[in-house]
Protein backbone atom coordinates (compact mmCIF):
# COMPACT_ATOMS: atom_id res chain seq x y z
CA UNK A 1 0.00 0.00 0.00
CA UNK A 2 1.35 3.42 -0.85
CA UNK A 3 2.08 5.71 2.05
CA UNK A 4 -0.07 8.75 2.68
CA UNK A 5 -3.03 7.55 0.63
CA UNK A 6 -5.73 5.02 1.22
CA UNK A 7 -7.16 3.76 4.48
CA UNK A 8 -4.99 3.05 7.48
CA UNK A 9 -5.39 0.65 10.36
CA UNK A 10 -7.56 2.00 13.14
CA UNK A 11 -5.62 1.90 16.39
CA UNK A 12 -7.73 1.82 19.53
CA UNK A 13 -6.54 3.88 22.49
CA UNK A 14 -8.06 5.17 25.74
CA UNK A 15 -9.40 8.26 23.96
CA UNK A 16 -10.99 6.39 21.06
CA UNK A 17 -14.77 6.60 20.89
CA UNK A 18 -15.88 3.23 19.50
CA UNK A 19 -19.17 2.45 17.83
CA UNK A 20 -20.65 -0.26 15.67
CA UNK A 21 -20.88 0.79 12.02
CA UNK A 22 -24.34 0.77 10.49
CA UNK A 23 -23.78 -2.54 8.70
CA UNK A 24 -22.80 -4.40 11.87
CA UNK A 25 -25.84 -5.57 13.81
CA UNK A 26 -25.75 -6.57 17.44
CA UNK A 27 -28.93 -8.54 17.82
CA UNK A 28 -30.56 -10.85 20.30
CA UNK A 29 -31.51 -14.00 18.44
CA UNK A 30 -34.67 -15.54 19.82
CA UNK A 31 -34.23 -18.89 18.03
CA UNK A 32 -30.93 -19.52 19.83
CA UNK A 33 -31.60 -17.31 22.84
CA UNK A 34 -28.31 -15.49 22.66
CA UNK A 35 -26.69 -12.31 21.38
CA UNK A 36 -25.12 -12.34 17.93
CA UNK A 37 -23.06 -9.90 15.91
CA UNK A 38 -24.18 -9.98 12.30
CA UNK A 39 -21.48 -8.87 9.87
CA UNK A 40 -20.90 -9.36 6.15
CA UNK A 41 -20.69 -13.13 5.60
CA UNK A 42 -19.98 -13.65 9.29
CA UNK A 43 -21.81 -14.25 12.50
CA UNK A 44 -19.84 -13.64 15.68
CA UNK A 45 -20.78 -14.88 19.11
CA UNK A 46 -19.82 -12.36 21.77
CA UNK A 47 -19.10 -13.83 25.19
CA UNK A 48 -20.76 -12.10 28.18
CA UNK A 49 -17.81 -9.78 28.78
CA UNK A 50 -17.52 -8.77 25.13
CA UNK A 51 -21.27 -8.17 25.14
CA UNK A 52 -21.03 -5.83 28.14
CA UNK A 53 -18.37 -3.85 26.30
CA UNK A 54 -20.26 -3.76 23.01
CA UNK A 55 -23.39 -2.46 24.72
CA UNK A 56 -21.32 0.50 25.92
CA UNK A 57 -19.93 1.26 22.44
CA UNK A 58 -22.49 3.95 21.70
CA UNK A 59 -20.38 6.48 19.82
CA UNK A 60 -20.44 8.73 22.93
CA UNK A 61 -18.25 7.04 25.50
CA UNK A 62 -14.49 6.79 25.14
CA UNK A 63 -12.64 3.54 25.77
CA UNK A 64 -11.49 5.01 29.11
CA UNK A 65 -15.11 5.78 30.04
CA UNK A 66 -16.18 2.27 29.05
CA UNK A 67 -13.46 0.78 31.26
CA UNK A 68 -14.54 3.01 34.11
CA UNK A 69 -18.17 1.97 33.72
CA UNK A 70 -17.15 -1.69 33.78
CA UNK A 71 -15.01 -1.25 36.87
CA UNK A 72 -18.23 -1.15 38.87
CA UNK A 73 -19.24 -4.56 37.49
CA UNK A 74 -15.94 -6.43 37.46
CA UNK A 75 -13.66 -7.01 40.41
CA UNK A 76 -10.38 -6.15 38.72
CA UNK A 77 -7.99 -3.19 38.79
CA UNK A 78 -9.17 -0.48 36.43
CA UNK A 79 -5.84 -0.45 34.62
CA UNK A 80 -6.23 -4.11 33.83
CA UNK A 81 -9.80 -3.57 32.65
CA UNK A 82 -8.67 -0.73 30.38
CA UNK A 83 -6.02 -2.98 28.82
CA UNK A 84 -8.50 -5.81 28.28
CA UNK A 85 -11.14 -3.52 26.81
CA UNK A 86 -8.59 -1.92 24.48
CA UNK A 87 -7.31 -5.29 23.30
CA UNK A 88 -10.78 -6.63 22.65
CA UNK A 89 -11.85 -3.54 20.74
CA UNK A 90 -8.62 -3.58 18.70
CA UNK A 91 -9.34 -7.13 17.68
CA UNK A 92 -12.90 -6.24 16.70
CA UNK A 93 -11.66 -3.15 14.83
CA UNK A 94 -9.27 -5.36 12.86
CA UNK A 95 -12.22 -7.55 11.96
CA UNK A 96 -14.14 -4.50 10.77
CA UNK A 97 -16.73 -4.78 13.55
CA UNK A 98 -15.84 -1.54 15.37
CA UNK A 99 -15.19 1.97 14.16
CA UNK A 100 -13.94 4.92 16.17
CA UNK B 1 -11.70 -11.82 28.72
CA UNK B 2 -12.10 -13.55 25.42
CA UNK B 3 -12.86 -12.15 22.04
CA UNK B 4 -16.02 -12.92 20.19
CA UNK B 5 -15.70 -16.36 18.66
CA UNK B 6 -16.81 -16.95 15.14
CA UNK B 7 -19.79 -19.16 14.75
CA UNK B 8 -19.06 -22.16 12.58
CA UNK B 9 -21.89 -24.53 13.17
CA UNK B 10 -24.82 -23.88 15.45
CA UNK B 11 -24.23 -26.77 17.81
CA UNK B 12 -21.65 -29.51 18.09
CA UNK B 13 -24.03 -32.42 17.90
CA UNK B 14 -27.66 -31.45 17.75
CA UNK B 15 -29.60 -30.07 14.84
CA UNK B 16 -29.61 -26.32 15.18
CA UNK B 17 -31.41 -24.01 12.82
CA UNK B 18 -29.59 -22.86 9.67
CA UNK B 19 -27.71 -19.57 9.98
CA UNK B 20 -27.88 -18.62 6.34
CA UNK B 21 -30.28 -18.84 3.43
CA UNK B 22 -28.74 -18.80 -0.03
CA UNK B 23 -31.53 -17.54 -2.27
CA UNK B 24 -30.77 -18.20 -5.92
CA UNK B 25 -33.37 -15.80 -7.24
CA UNK B 26 -32.72 -16.64 -10.88
CA UNK B 27 -30.24 -18.49 -13.04
CA UNK B 28 -30.36 -15.74 -15.65
CA UNK B 29 -27.07 -13.84 -15.87
CA UNK B 30 -25.51 -11.53 -18.46
CA UNK B 31 -22.04 -12.88 -17.65
CA UNK B 32 -20.78 -16.24 -18.86
CA UNK B 33 -17.99 -17.07 -16.40
CA UNK B 34 -16.67 -20.55 -17.14
CA UNK B 35 -16.39 -21.42 -13.41
CA UNK B 36 -19.98 -20.64 -12.47
CA UNK B 37 -21.23 -22.78 -9.60
CA UNK B 38 -24.70 -23.04 -11.10
CA UNK B 39 -25.66 -26.41 -12.59
CA UNK B 40 -25.03 -27.11 -16.29
CA UNK B 41 -28.79 -27.42 -16.62
CA UNK B 42 -29.67 -23.83 -15.80
CA UNK B 43 -33.20 -23.29 -14.55
CA UNK B 44 -35.51 -21.38 -16.85
CA UNK B 45 -37.28 -18.12 -16.22
CA UNK B 46 -40.76 -19.65 -16.56
CA UNK B 47 -40.12 -21.88 -13.54
CA UNK B 48 -38.97 -19.12 -11.17
CA UNK B 49 -40.75 -18.49 -7.87
CA UNK B 50 -43.04 -15.46 -7.75
CA UNK B 51 -42.39 -12.43 -5.55
CA UNK B 52 -45.06 -13.66 -3.13
CA UNK B 53 -43.46 -17.09 -2.84
CA UNK B 54 -40.00 -15.62 -2.22
CA UNK B 55 -41.43 -13.30 0.43
CA UNK B 56 -43.10 -16.28 2.08
CA UNK B 57 -39.85 -18.26 1.96
CA UNK B 58 -38.17 -15.40 3.84
CA UNK B 59 -40.86 -15.43 6.53
CA UNK B 60 -40.39 -19.17 6.95
CA UNK B 61 -36.61 -18.80 7.01
CA UNK B 62 -36.70 -16.13 9.71
CA UNK B 63 -39.08 -18.25 11.80
CA UNK B 64 -36.73 -21.19 11.39
CA UNK B 65 -33.81 -19.15 12.78
CA UNK B 66 -32.01 -17.97 9.66
CA UNK B 67 -30.07 -14.76 10.36
CA UNK B 68 -28.41 -14.01 7.06
CA UNK B 69 -29.87 -13.87 3.59
CA UNK B 70 -27.56 -14.19 0.59
CA UNK B 71 -29.29 -12.94 -2.54
CA UNK B 72 -27.59 -14.69 -5.38
CA UNK B 73 -28.25 -16.34 -8.71
CA UNK B 74 -27.40 -16.21 -11.55
CA UNK B 75 -27.56 -12.51 -11.32
CA UNK B 76 -30.11 -11.42 -8.68
CA UNK B 77 -30.55 -7.92 -10.10
CA UNK B 78 -32.20 -9.49 -13.16
CA UNK B 79 -35.27 -9.89 -10.92
CA UNK B 80 -37.38 -6.73 -11.12
CA UNK B 81 -38.82 -7.47 -7.67
CA UNK B 82 -35.44 -7.45 -5.92
CA UNK B 83 -36.30 -4.29 -3.97
CA UNK B 84 -39.48 -5.92 -2.63
CA UNK B 85 -37.55 -9.00 -1.59
CA UNK B 86 -34.93 -6.87 0.20
CA UNK B 87 -37.64 -4.85 1.96
CA UNK B 88 -39.21 -8.09 3.14
CA UNK B 89 -35.83 -9.30 4.47
CA UNK B 90 -35.31 -6.02 6.32
CA UNK B 91 -38.77 -6.16 7.89
CA UNK B 92 -37.94 -9.65 9.19
CA UNK B 93 -34.56 -8.60 10.58
CA UNK B 94 -32.62 -10.75 8.13
CA UNK B 95 -29.14 -9.50 7.32
CA UNK B 96 -29.21 -9.08 3.53
CA UNK B 97 -26.21 -9.62 1.33
CA UNK B 98 -26.47 -8.88 -2.40
CA UNK B 99 -24.07 -11.06 -4.39
CA UNK B 100 -23.96 -9.40 -7.76
CA UNK B 101 -22.00 -8.98 -10.98
CA UNK B 102 -23.14 -5.38 -10.83
CA UNK B 103 -23.35 -4.79 -14.56
CA UNK B 104 -27.13 -4.32 -14.68
CA UNK B 105 -27.36 -1.83 -11.79
CA UNK B 106 -27.95 1.88 -12.09
CA UNK B 107 -27.03 4.25 -9.31
CA UNK B 108 -30.72 5.03 -8.74
CA UNK B 109 -31.58 1.38 -8.37
CA UNK B 110 -28.74 0.72 -5.95
CA UNK B 111 -29.85 3.74 -3.96
CA UNK B 112 -33.37 2.29 -3.82
CA UNK B 113 -32.06 -1.09 -2.64
CA UNK B 114 -30.07 0.66 0.10
CA UNK B 115 -33.16 2.62 1.15
CA UNK B 116 -35.13 -0.64 1.39
CA UNK B 117 -32.63 -1.92 3.94
CA UNK B 118 -29.91 -3.73 1.99
CA UNK B 119 -27.06 -4.44 4.44
CA UNK B 120 -24.10 -5.44 2.28
CA UNK B 121 -22.97 -5.59 -1.34
CA UNK B 122 -20.63 -8.18 -2.75
CA UNK B 123 -19.37 -7.58 -6.29
CA UNK B 124 -17.63 -10.29 -8.27
CA UNK B 125 -14.56 -9.40 -10.27
CA UNK B 126 -12.84 -11.61 -12.81
CA UNK B 127 -9.37 -10.05 -12.79
CA UNK B 128 -7.47 -6.89 -11.89
CA UNK B 129 -6.91 -6.33 -15.59
CA UNK B 130 -9.97 -5.08 -17.48
CA UNK B 131 -9.41 -6.83 -20.79
CA UNK B 132 -8.69 -10.22 -19.22
CA UNK B 133 -11.64 -9.76 -16.85
CA UNK B 134 -13.99 -9.09 -19.76
CA UNK B 135 -12.58 -12.04 -21.66
CA UNK B 136 -13.19 -14.40 -18.73
CA UNK B 137 -16.73 -13.13 -18.12
CA UNK B 138 -17.32 -12.98 -21.88
CA UNK B 139 -18.91 -9.58 -21.40
CA UNK B 140 -17.43 -6.49 -23.04
CA UNK B 141 -17.16 -3.49 -20.74
CA UNK B 142 -18.17 -5.48 -17.69
CA UNK B 143 -15.10 -4.76 -15.58
CA UNK B 144 -15.30 -0.97 -15.82
CA UNK B 145 -19.02 -1.12 -15.06
CA UNK B 146 -18.28 -3.19 -11.93
CA UNK B 147 -15.80 -0.59 -10.73
CA UNK B 148 -18.41 2.11 -11.21
CA UNK B 149 -20.94 0.12 -9.18
CA UNK B 150 -18.34 -0.46 -6.48
CA UNK B 151 -17.81 3.31 -6.24
CA UNK B 152 -21.56 3.93 -5.99
CA UNK B 153 -21.71 1.31 -3.24
CA UNK B 154 -19.13 3.20 -1.22
CA UNK B 155 -20.71 6.57 -2.00
CA UNK B 156 -24.01 5.22 -0.64
CA UNK B 157 -22.23 4.22 2.54
CA UNK B 158 -22.90 0.52 1.99
CA UNK B 159 -20.21 -1.97 3.02
CA UNK B 160 -18.43 -3.50 0.05
CA UNK B 161 -16.86 -6.89 -0.50
CA UNK B 162 -15.04 -7.76 -3.69
CA UNK B 163 -15.14 -11.41 -4.59
CA UNK B 164 -12.46 -12.70 -6.93
CA UNK B 165 -12.56 -16.33 -8.08
CA UNK B 166 -8.98 -17.39 -8.79
CA UNK B 167 -7.69 -19.85 -11.39
CA UNK B 168 -4.72 -20.31 -13.71
CA UNK B 169 -5.87 -17.58 -16.09
CA UNK B 170 -5.91 -14.78 -13.50
CA UNK B 171 -3.74 -16.03 -10.63
CA UNK B 172 -0.82 -13.83 -11.71
CA UNK B 173 -3.05 -10.78 -11.11
CA UNK B 174 -3.56 -11.45 -7.43
CA UNK B 175 -1.49 -8.39 -6.34
CA UNK B 176 -3.48 -6.22 -8.78
CA UNK B 177 -6.74 -7.59 -7.34
CA UNK B 178 -5.67 -6.68 -3.80
CA UNK B 179 -4.67 -3.19 -5.00
CA UNK B 180 -8.04 -2.84 -6.71
CA UNK B 181 -9.88 -3.73 -3.48
CA UNK B 182 -7.82 -1.12 -1.63
CA UNK B 183 -8.34 1.59 -4.22
CA UNK B 184 -12.10 1.01 -4.17
CA UNK B 185 -12.20 1.17 -0.37
CA UNK B 186 -13.63 -2.33 0.01
CA UNK B 187 -13.83 -3.57 3.59
CA UNK B 188 -13.47 -7.19 2.53
CA UNK B 189 -11.90 -9.16 -0.25
CA UNK B 190 -12.74 -12.75 -0.92
CA UNK B 191 -10.06 -14.53 -2.87
CA UNK B 192 -11.52 -17.90 -3.64
CA UNK B 193 -9.69 -20.49 -5.66
CA UNK B 194 -12.27 -21.98 -7.99
CA UNK B 195 -14.00 -25.05 -6.62
CA UNK B 196 -14.62 -27.67 -9.26
CA UNK B 197 -18.34 -28.32 -9.57
CA UNK B 198 -20.83 -27.47 -12.30
CA UNK B 199 -19.31 -25.28 -14.99
CA UNK B 200 -15.94 -25.17 -13.25
CA UNK B 201 -15.70 -28.97 -13.42
CA UNK B 202 -16.51 -28.81 -17.13
CA UNK B 203 -13.71 -26.24 -17.54
CA UNK B 204 -11.32 -27.74 -15.02
CA UNK B 205 -8.38 -28.17 -17.40
CA UNK B 206 -8.58 -24.54 -18.50
CA UNK B 207 -8.79 -23.32 -14.88
CA UNK B 208 -6.53 -25.55 -12.79
CA UNK B 209 -3.42 -23.75 -11.52
CA UNK B 210 -0.15 -25.52 -10.85
CA UNK B 211 0.86 -26.43 -7.32
CA UNK B 212 3.59 -23.79 -7.46
CA UNK B 213 1.06 -21.12 -8.42
CA UNK B 214 -1.21 -22.17 -5.56
CA UNK B 215 1.60 -22.03 -3.01
CA UNK B 216 2.69 -18.63 -4.30
CA UNK B 217 -0.87 -17.32 -4.02
CA UNK B 218 -1.15 -18.57 -0.43
CA UNK B 219 2.18 -16.93 0.50
CA UNK B 220 1.12 -13.67 -1.13
CA UNK B 221 -2.20 -13.64 0.74
CA UNK B 222 -0.48 -14.37 4.07
CA UNK B 223 1.85 -11.42 3.49
CA UNK B 224 -0.99 -9.13 2.36
CA UNK B 225 -3.09 -10.02 5.42
CA UNK B 226 -0.28 -8.99 7.74
CA UNK B 227 0.44 -5.82 5.81
CA UNK B 228 -3.24 -4.84 5.61
CA UNK B 229 -4.36 -5.81 9.10
CA UNK B 230 -7.19 -3.54 10.14
CA UNK B 231 -7.44 -2.09 6.63
CA UNK B 232 -8.76 -4.91 4.49
CA UNK B 233 -10.17 -8.23 5.67
CA UNK B 234 -9.07 -10.93 3.22
CA UNK B 235 -10.86 -14.26 3.15
CA UNK B 236 -8.96 -16.92 1.25
CA UNK B 237 -10.46 -20.15 -0.05
CA UNK B 238 -7.73 -22.61 -0.96
CA UNK B 239 -8.07 -25.06 -3.84
CA UNK B 240 -8.39 -28.50 -2.39
CA UNK B 241 -6.82 -30.48 -5.23
CA UNK B 242 -3.44 -29.77 -3.64
CA UNK B 243 -4.64 -30.09 -0.04
CA UNK B 244 -4.09 -32.88 2.48
CA UNK B 245 -7.28 -32.37 4.48
CA UNK B 246 -10.65 -31.70 2.86
CA UNK B 247 -12.60 -28.53 3.55
CA UNK B 248 -15.57 -28.77 5.92
CA UNK B 249 -17.86 -28.17 2.96
CA UNK B 250 -20.80 -25.92 3.89
CA UNK B 251 -19.74 -26.41 7.53
CA UNK B 252 -21.18 -29.90 7.17
CA UNK B 253 -24.12 -31.14 5.11
CA UNK B 254 -27.42 -29.70 6.34
CA UNK B 255 -25.84 -27.90 9.28
CA UNK B 256 -25.56 -24.22 8.61
CA UNK B 257 -26.86 -23.21 5.20
CA UNK B 258 -30.06 -23.80 3.30
CA UNK B 259 -30.22 -23.11 -0.44
CA UNK B 260 -33.35 -22.42 -2.46
CA UNK B 261 -33.04 -22.57 -6.26
CA UNK B 262 -34.93 -20.24 -8.64
CA UNK B 263 -37.76 -22.78 -9.01
CA UNK B 264 -37.99 -23.42 -5.24
CA UNK B 265 -36.00 -26.61 -4.84
CA UNK B 266 -34.38 -26.75 -1.42
CA UNK B 267 -30.77 -27.95 -1.35
CA UNK B 268 -28.26 -28.61 1.44
CA UNK B 269 -25.60 -27.13 -0.87
CA UNK B 270 -25.85 -25.24 -4.13
CA UNK B 271 -24.10 -28.05 -6.03
CA UNK B 272 -26.11 -30.88 -4.43
CA UNK B 273 -28.07 -31.56 -7.61
CA UNK B 274 -24.92 -32.96 -9.20
CA UNK B 275 -25.29 -36.02 -6.93
CA UNK B 276 -27.38 -38.71 -8.59
CA UNK B 277 -30.21 -40.26 -6.62
CA UNK B 278 -31.00 -37.40 -4.25
CA UNK B 279 -34.57 -36.15 -4.27
CA UNK B 280 -35.14 -32.50 -3.39
CA UNK B 281 -38.27 -31.05 -1.89
CA UNK B 282 -39.73 -27.79 -3.14
CA UNK B 283 -40.97 -24.83 -1.09
CA UNK B 284 -44.15 -24.99 -3.20
CA UNK B 285 -44.95 -28.38 -1.62
CA UNK B 286 -43.60 -28.44 1.95
CA UNK B 287 -42.80 -25.96 4.71
CA UNK B 288 -39.15 -24.94 4.89
CA UNK B 289 -38.84 -26.05 8.52
CA UNK B 290 -40.03 -29.54 7.66
CA UNK B 291 -37.66 -29.75 4.69
CA UNK B 292 -34.72 -28.64 6.83
CA UNK B 293 -35.47 -31.12 9.61
CA UNK B 294 -36.67 -34.20 7.83
CA UNK B 295 -36.30 -34.15 4.05
CA UNK B 296 -34.45 -37.10 2.54
CA UNK B 297 -31.82 -34.95 0.80
CA UNK B 298 -30.90 -33.15 4.03
CA UNK B 299 -30.85 -36.34 6.07
CA UNK B 300 -28.77 -38.25 3.52
CA UNK B 301 -25.36 -36.92 4.64
CA UNK B 302 -26.16 -35.10 7.85
CA UNK B 303 -24.03 -35.94 10.86
CA UNK B 304 -21.76 -39.00 10.73
CA UNK B 305 -24.08 -42.04 10.45
CA UNK B 306 -23.72 -42.20 6.64
CA UNK B 307 -19.94 -42.41 6.79
CA UNK B 308 -17.81 -45.30 5.58
CA UNK B 309 -14.13 -45.78 6.26
CA UNK B 310 -11.82 -43.90 6.36
CA UNK B 311 -14.29 -41.24 7.58
CA UNK B 312 -16.22 -43.34 10.11
CA UNK B 313 -13.32 -43.77 12.53
CA UNK B 314 -11.45 -40.58 11.59
CA UNK B 315 -10.55 -38.16 14.38
CA UNK B 316 -11.50 -35.23 12.11
CA UNK B 317 -14.97 -36.53 11.22
CA UNK B 318 -16.86 -33.86 13.17
CA UNK B 319 -14.44 -31.14 12.06
CA UNK B 320 -14.46 -31.59 8.29
CA UNK B 321 -17.54 -33.85 8.04
CA UNK B 322 -15.79 -35.99 5.44
CA UNK B 323 -15.28 -33.02 3.14
CA UNK B 324 -17.44 -32.35 0.13
CA UNK B 325 -20.15 -34.85 -0.89
CA UNK B 326 -20.39 -33.45 -4.41
CA UNK B 327 -16.67 -33.86 -5.00
CA UNK B 328 -16.77 -37.37 -3.53
CA UNK B 329 -19.56 -38.26 -5.94
CA UNK B 330 -17.97 -36.61 -8.97
CA UNK B 331 -14.57 -38.22 -8.46
CA UNK B 332 -15.26 -41.54 -6.77
CA UNK B 333 -18.75 -42.37 -8.02
CA UNK B 334 -20.29 -42.44 -4.54
CA UNK B 335 -21.20 -39.46 -2.40
CA UNK B 336 -20.72 -41.59 0.73
CA UNK B 337 -17.00 -42.00 0.08
CA UNK B 338 -14.38 -39.74 1.57
CA UNK B 339 -13.68 -36.55 -0.35
CA UNK B 340 -10.67 -37.40 -2.54
CA UNK B 341 -9.07 -34.13 -1.39
CA UNK B 342 -8.34 -36.00 1.85
CA UNK B 343 -5.06 -37.88 1.89
CA UNK B 344 -6.79 -40.74 3.72
CA UNK B 345 -8.90 -41.37 0.61
CA UNK B 346 -7.70 -44.24 -1.57
CA UNK B 347 -8.19 -41.97 -4.58
CA UNK B 348 -6.21 -39.02 -3.23
CA UNK B 349 -3.14 -39.76 -5.36
CA UNK B 350 -5.24 -40.02 -8.50
CA UNK B 351 -6.99 -36.76 -7.59
CA UNK B 352 -3.67 -34.97 -7.19
CA UNK B 353 -2.44 -36.44 -10.46
CA UNK B 354 -5.43 -34.96 -12.31
CA UNK B 355 -4.50 -31.50 -11.06
CA UNK B 356 -0.83 -32.01 -11.94
CA UNK B 357 -1.56 -33.32 -15.43
CA UNK B 358 -4.24 -30.76 -16.30
CA UNK B 359 -2.32 -27.76 -14.99
CA UNK B 360 0.79 -28.94 -16.85
CA UNK B 361 -0.82 -28.67 -20.30
CA UNK B 362 -1.66 -25.43 -22.14
CA UNK B 363 -5.17 -24.28 -21.29
CA UNK B 364 -7.96 -25.39 -23.61
CA UNK B 365 -10.67 -22.98 -24.75
CA UNK B 366 -13.39 -22.16 -22.20
CA UNK B 367 -16.89 -23.58 -22.41
CA UNK B 368 -18.71 -20.44 -21.39
CA UNK B 369 -21.70 -20.64 -19.09
CA UNK B 370 -24.78 -20.47 -21.31
CA UNK B 371 -28.29 -21.86 -21.20
CA UNK B 372 -28.73 -24.83 -23.46
CA UNK B 373 -30.08 -23.66 -26.79
CA UNK B 374 -32.28 -26.74 -27.14
CA UNK B 375 -35.24 -27.60 -24.95
CA UNK B 376 -33.90 -29.03 -21.81
CA UNK B 377 -34.48 -32.73 -21.14
CA UNK B 378 -34.51 -33.91 -17.56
Amino acid sequence: MSKGSGPERLLIGADSVPALPRHIKLRHDTARNRWMILAPERVLLPDPVALDILHLCDGQRSVAAIAKALAGQYAAPQERILTDVTNLLQDLADKGVIRA
Amino acid sequence: MSVAAELGTPTATGLGPPLGLLAELTHRCPLQCPYCSNPLNLERVDGELSTELWCDVLVQAAELGVLQLHLSGGEPTVRRDLAQIIAQAASLGLYSNLITAGVLLTRERLEDLAARGLDHVQISIQDGDASNADRIAHYAGGHSKKLEVARWTKALNLPLTLNAPIHRQNIASLPAIVELALSLGAERLEVAHVQYYGWALKNRQALMPTREQVLASAAFIAEARTRLKGVLVIDFVVPDYYARRPKPCMGGWGRGIITVTPSGRVLPCHAAQTIDGLVFDNVRDRPLREIWSTSAAFQAFRGTAWMREPCRSCEFRTLDWGGCRCQAFAFTGSAANADPACDKSGLHAAFLEVARAESGRPAEAFSFRRPRPDRRVD
